[in-house]
This record gives C-alpha cells, structure tokens and sequence, in this order.
C-alpha cells in the first residue's frame, strides 16, 4: 500500500503546531497523572490484580464439604494431562481407604509439577468427581524446581473446600434406601 | 607557584565534576519519573522515598553486571569509545561561569579568553565516541548508527557554530564571562515598567533566531530525540551501544547525559543570561556569600529549566526521518544562520 504522504503549509513546515499539539497532550497526561493521582499502573505486590471468572490459574485438589478427599485417584487427569504434570500414586490393594464412606479409594500421593503445568484445564474438564480446580493463583513462585511439585498435602491446603455435588453421599443413600423394603412411594 | 590559585582550582574543580556528576546521576531519574508521568505511569518509586536512592541502585547494577567484550570487536577502540563520550562535557564545564564570586573567587575554573571557540572546539570531539564505538563494535547496527551519528553531528555542528556568531559580533567577546556581564539589567526596547531580563535571546530578533538555531542544533548535536537517530531503538537496537554492558554503557548513557546538562549550560550562559537575574540586584558580580550562592543557584535553576525542556521535547515528538533531519539541518538552518550572521553586521554598522 501507498500512502500519499500529504503536502504540508508553511506554518506546518515550520514544525510548531506539531511542538504545540505535542505538548498540549503530553501535558495534560502529566497533570492528570501527577496531580489527579490516577496513573494506570497497578503497584504490584501490594495491589493485586482481580482474576476475572473462569480464569484458569494453577489446579488444586480440593475438599468436600466434610473435609473429605474428593479425589478417588482414578487416574483420568494423569492421563489427560497433556505435559505429564501430574503424577498419582494409587494406594493399592493394602493402601488406606478412602476417608468419605462409600468411596473405594484416594490417592496415596498426589503431585503436579507446577513448572510443568500448561493451566489447560484438561484435568478439571475430566475429573469425574469434581476432585480438582483450577483456581485462581497466577504468581507461583519457588526457590527450587523440587519446590514446585505441589504434593497432595499442599494441593488440598490451597484449594480449599469446594461446595458441590456430593455424589458418593447420594450414592450411599440411594443405596441404604434400596435396601428398604418396601420401596418408598 | 601561587599556592592560593592552585589549591582554590582544585577546590572548584573537585566541586563541578561532583556536581556535574550527581546531576547527570538524578537527571535519568527525574527523566523516568516525568516520562512516566506523560504515559500516565508512575515510573521507578521503590528505592527510597520517592525512588531517590534508584541512581545509586542503577549505579551499583552498572558495576555488577557482567562487563562483556564480544570475540569480534576491536579492542582499543572499544574501550576507549565510552570514555571519549564522557570527556568533551567534563572538559567543557571547565569554561562554564557557574556563579559570579564567592570571597574574591571567580566561580568558574578556567576563565579562557576564547571559551566559546574552546567549547565548541572540544564539542566538535563529541562526535568521536559515538563514531569509534559504531566502528569498533564491527556489527551492523552499531555501524548504522556511528554513521547516522557523524553525518548528523557533524552537520548540526556548523548550524550551531554559525548561530553564536551573530552573540560574538554584538559582545564583541568570546570569553563566556564577558558574554554573561552583557547580559545584565533589562531590555532597551521595553518600557521600564515591563522588566524583560537583558537576556541575549531578549535583546532583538537575531539573538532570539540564533538561539532557536542554536537550541535545535543541540538537541541534534545530543542525539536526543527528535534527532536521536543514532541510537534509534526502534530501528537500530540501540543504535552504536548495542555491543556494549555494564559500566560501559553506563558510561554512554552517563555520557550522554552530560552532554545534555553541558548544551543547557551553554544555551544559559550564552542566551539566558548565566548566573544573572535583574532583580535584587542579582545581575551584578556578588560582594557578599550569600549573592554568591543565589548565583549559583540561579544558574542550576536555569539548566535545570532547560533539562526539563530536553526531557519534555524527547517525549514529546516523534523522531525524525533522515532526509528530513538532513533537509533541516543544510538547507533550513545553515543558510539561515548565515542570513543572520549578515544581518547582525548590517544592523550593527547601520546602528549610530
């Protein structure tokens, strides 16, 4: 594309409407941030930006209601997760039960490699028991790379209750109901 | 040996370079702070009160990085170009009259009887640095801009030693203290009751052309923008100091700076009247310390006045395109330099 370069006057050619405009607009920006107070920029670590809704920061595993292991460690996001961030050790046939009644098992361990983790939501998208979220921190730092495998301890300290459906609950009682007899109306 | 003139010279010459040097040192972080300002930033505020303490941070940063020298350079003249960049305003501040008198002394260290034709002689040596530091870094960018930097240097060398002319031919002088005692009271052409300082760019028309000239062309002859063609980020990464790190670029950048606060200096002295202000009395040569000081302080004030217009007009307006700034420079400024070199003698032989 050509672009007519347009043909100046003399008073332009003298470049001092330019000087004029240019400082009227620099100046005003200068008043308004100096003496309004009102610069654009945020003072980071005291101010913190707000994450809007949906925002995909780093996953944490998290607790029911109860205080129960959401995770039943079935696996499904350690398939899922495209650059091998997670890793679950699954209790086995002698590991420890699950801490909620009528749930089979919970991982042993639990660990996702921050450094790793791409924030694409694959194992949220996937998880069949709403066990993993990925909230809202957006500034992990550590001083080590060993630092920044979050193990399971860690993961359920920062994510936190997360009020939802709990469906080994329901499960549990449609259970003891169908025991009943004769069957509730 | 006069011991007295000896010892007092060295006094103000250790004075002058602190000073110079503590102002190009708070001049980039009155820079930062006021460009951040025009960008509605809030610019560097984490050192000390109102980031005060950052150019002794920056300082210690130069020092600490790694000081790196690329295998193709050439040497001497890689180490010599930052320091060559530094000198031509740290020897030029010597003819400066920073003040009148403080108990009998003259507040300037060398007071030459051709300090204009010296400073502009060693201003001229300006443009070594930025041309050796293009040629030894031996990398494209670098050499784009030490080419940039001598056309353009070298051009707006003339503009400006042919605006001062027309000063010299209405002083009749060219030792800068002479110029500035030129300088006292207010305007002939003014009523009394409107006190126009006797400022040279005040006097009549062609002083006032001659420091227009005279102010473009160190804008030019500082690579500030809007000339700064020779290290133009935007095109060439930083133009002659892309090879360079640490406290070798921090001397390009200290460097350049110095030069700005020398330009102000010299557009003080020769245009703006110096250390003098005609009220109090301030415009004749102080007989008490306290006058003594006020000059001095006159004199900051006023450079400092013209480093805020440098700093302003850098944000202020875009670069400039080659032609154009070759355009300016040969067929704008030079003729019309010369125009008014002529028309001050006529109207100085006219005059009764």
């Amino acid at each position: 594309m050509i672009v007519k370069r347009p043909s100046l006057t003399c008073w332009e050619r003298l470049y001092l409407p330019a000087l004029w405009g240019g400082f009227k607009v620099t100046f005003r920006h200068f008043w308004t941030t100096v003496f309004r107070r009102r610069p654009v920029t945020m003072q980071y670590p005291e101010e913190r930006w707000v994450v809007p809704e949906g925002y995909r920061g780093a996953p944490y595993l998290v607790r029911d209601q109860d205080g129960n292991t959401k995770c039943v460690s079935c696996q499904l996001c350690e398939f899922v997760c495209p650059p091998k961030a997670i890793k679950i050790t699954p209790p086995g046939p002698d590991g420890a039960p699950a801490d909620r009644p009528n749930a089979e098992k919970m991982p042993r361990e639990f660990e996702i490699n921050m450094l790793r983790c791409i924030f694409c939501g694959y194992c949220q998208e996937v998880c069949p028991e709403e066990a993993i979220f990925l909230m809202e921190d957006y500034s992990l730092t550590g001083l080590s790379r060993q630092e920044m495998v979050f193990n399971k301890e860690k993961l359920l300290g920062l994510g936190g209750t997360h009020a939802g459906i709990q469906k080994w609950k329901h499960k549990l009682e449609e259970a003891k109901e169908q025991e009943m007899f004769p069957v509730k109306p | 040996m006069d011991w007295n003139f000896v010892i007092f010279a060295a006094v103000k010459v250790v004075a002058v370079f602190a000073v110079l040097m503590f102002m190009v040192a708070y001049i980039v972080l009155v820079e930062r702070r006021l460009c951040a300002a025009m960008q509605d930033r809030v610019g560097p505020n984490r050192a000390g009160p109102f980031g005060l303490l950052q150019p002794a941070a920056d300082a210690v940063k130069a020092f600490l990085k790694e000081d790196f020298t690329p295998a193709h350079v050439r040497k001497v003249y890689y180490f010599l170009a930052p320091a060559i960049v530094m000198m031509p305003a740290i020897l030029n501040v010597a003819v400066i009259p920073f003040g009148s008198k403080i108990g009998g002394q003259a507040m300037v260290i060398a007071d030459l009887n051709v300090g204009i034709l010296y400073t502009f002689g060693i201003v001229s040596l300006g443009v070594y640095g930025i041309v050796l530091a293009g040629y030894a870094a031996n990398s494209k960018y670098p050499f784009l801009g030490g080419i940039r930097s001598t056309a353009q240097m070298i051009s707006y060398e003339i503009a400006m030693g042919l605006s001062v002319i027309p000063l010299l031919l209405m002083v009749g002088d060219l030792n800068l203290s002479q110029v500035i005692q030129h300088q006292q009271g207010t305007v002939a052409w003014l009523p009394n009751w409107m006190p126009l300082p006797n400022w040279l760019v005040f006097q009549n028309p062609f002083t006032f052309l001659a420091f227009c000239i005279f102010i473009v062309s160190a804008f030019a002859e500082t690579n500030r923008t809007p000339f700064d063609l020779p290290e133009a980020e935007q095109e060439l990464a930083g133009g002659y100091n892309v090879e360079y790190s640490s406290i070798k670029f921090a001397l390009f950048f200290m460097g350049e700076y110095a030069n700005m606060i020398l330009a102000s200096a010299m557009m003080v002295t020769l245009f703006f009247g110096g250390w003098t202000l005609p009220v109090f009395g301030l415009d004749k040569e102080a007989t008490t310390l306290l006058a003594g000081l006020a000059h001095i302080g006159i004199f900051l004030a006023k450079v400092l006045g013209f480093l805020i217009a440098f700093i302003w007009i850098r944000w202020m307006l875009p670069r400039f395109r080659y032609d154009q700034l070759m355009n300016l420079g040969w067929r704008w400024f030079i003729p019309l330099a010369l125009a008014n070199i002529v028309a001050t003698a006529v109207w100085l032989w006219m005059r009764p």
